[in-house]
């Protein structure tokens, strides 16, 4: 078959002017377990599904949404251990910058850099893209900021977004919920529900993960945190 | 003999209420021998951030490439202007990183910041330990002698007038007890809105 021909080299680019490789991550994230983020006026929400295949699985040990500085957190959709990674890379960026500038990291600088390595691993020898698309959360000039960072490395500002299985869904849920002035613990809530749209089974504390940001800075919320927002929902 | 005294320097930054001074003197010489009369050693790094490179003059002008290198990466990178503080920690950075061949320069640093207008001076060693105090700072081989002079002259809250006049004298005053700096001055005075520079004519002896 023609585009074949195309699927193994990263670097080339296939007739009709695309990187096939890139496109396969892509699909990769899609099949990925969904996560969605939330800007609100006072703060910012990350969350996402965290299903296990057997009940024999030890829960809250293994964690999707990270934090990469006090201010700033992260959480994916796509490979696991792709993810890892880009956590460690990003929290030694991080660091990097506060050992020479004596300032945290403003999240758009971070949102630049983790770009800059993905971007790296789409035109490099010997390497594949990652298999992740990444939400980036944080805080800082007063303000929140959620950003998106595809395996391509490019990355986009949003006010509320989804990645992963049924993204599609879950967008079009938030265009009809989102509003400006939401309130944080509103987005809690709104996020949830959006990962309630496509949720296959019981939704509990226990499988799904959460993350929040405001001026206090970045924390994932406890199970019994979580508990507590998955009570008001119908 | 120091290499940080081959050529001669003596440099001073102040504090004032809501503006900051630096003055440095104008003489390049090597060991006794003055070379020149005009030589700059303070740099504008910034709309209210100056930068002085008291030491080897080789070094002071190397470092001052390096930085304004530096610095201009950083503010395209970031689309913003950098703040005397993150200024102060990526020279002290910078320095660190010839921590066992070091640039032979003792960096005098004023400014304000952008946002507050808040009044900054720092300086540092040659190998970027910094030192920010909430009066003055003094660097170059009169240092002994600024300081004298700064301790018995500088008070809080000055206004730029009353800074200038300060500053010149404390300068003045100081490198006409060294004998290989002074042959001239250079003043800053750095308010919110207005920059002034003034040139000190003063003992060529």
């Amino acid at each position: 078959m023609a585009t074949e021909r195309y699927s193994f080299s990263l670097t080339t680019f296939s007739p009709s002017g695309k990187l096939v490789q890139i496109e396969y991550a892509l699909a990769a994230v899609a099949a990925g377990a969904p996560s969605v983020g939330i800007k609100a006026s006072n703060g910012v929400v990350i969350a996402t599904e965290n299903k296990h295949k057997s009940i024999l699985y030890d829960e809250h040990s293994v964690n999707k949404v990270e934090m990469i500085t006090s201010h700033i957190g992260m959480v994916y959709s796509g490979m696991g251990p792709d993810y890892r990674l880009l956590v460690k890379q990003a929290r030694k960026m991080a660091q990097q910058y506060f050992l020479v500038y004596k300032e945290p990291i403003p999240t758009v600088q971070l949102v630049q850099r983790v770009a800059a390595v993905m971007q790296e691993y789409t035109q490099s020898g010997g390497v594949r893209p990652f298999g992740v698309s990444l939400l980036i959360c944080g805080w800082d000039n007063n303000r929140p900021y959620l950003f998106q960072c595809d395996p391509s490395g490019a990355y986009f500002a949003w006010k509320a977004t989804a990645m992963g299985k049924n993204f599609i869904n879950g967008k079009t849920f938030l265009e009809k919920r989102y509003s400006e002035d939401l309130e944080l613990d509103d987005a809690v809530h709104t996020a949830i529900l959006t990962l309630k749209e496509s949720f296959e089974g019981q939704m509990t504390a226990d499988n799904i993960e959460v993350g929040i940001c405001d001026q206090t800075g970045f924390k994932r919320l406890d199970p019994s945190n979580v508990k507590d927002y998955l009570a008001n929902i119908p | 003999m120091s290499i940080l005294s081959y050529n001669g320097s003596a440099m001073v930054a102040m504090k004032g209420k809501n503006c900051v001074a630096i003055a440095t003197d104008k003489r390049f010489g090597i060991q006794a021998q003055t070379i020149s009369m005009d030589f700059p050693k303070v740099f504008q790094m910034g709309p209210h951030l100056f930068i002085g490179l008291p030491g080897l003059a080789t070094d002071t002008q190397t470092v001052m490439e390096k930085l304004r290198f530096r610095k201009n990466l950083y503010e395209l990178k970031e689309n913003r202007h950098i703040t005397p503080t993150v200024f102060a920690s990526l020279v002290s950075n910078m320095l660190y990183e010839k921590r066992f061949g070091p640039f032979f320069v003792e960096p005098v640093i004023a400014g304000l910041d952008s946002k507050t207008g808040e009044p900054f001076v720092c300086n540092m060693d040659l190998i970027g330990c910094p030192n920010a105090p909430e009066d003055f700072v003094v660097g170059g081989t009169a240092s002994a002698q600024l300081y004298g002079m700064c301790e018995s002259l500088w008070e809080p809250d000055l206004g730029p007038d009353d800074l200038f006049e300060t500053i010149s004298q404390a300068l003045i005053n100081a490198f006409d007890r060294d004998a290989i700096s002074g042959w001239g001055a250079t003043v800053y005075i750095i308010e919110k809105d207005k920059i002034t520079t003034k040139e000190l004519k003063t003992r060529m002896d």
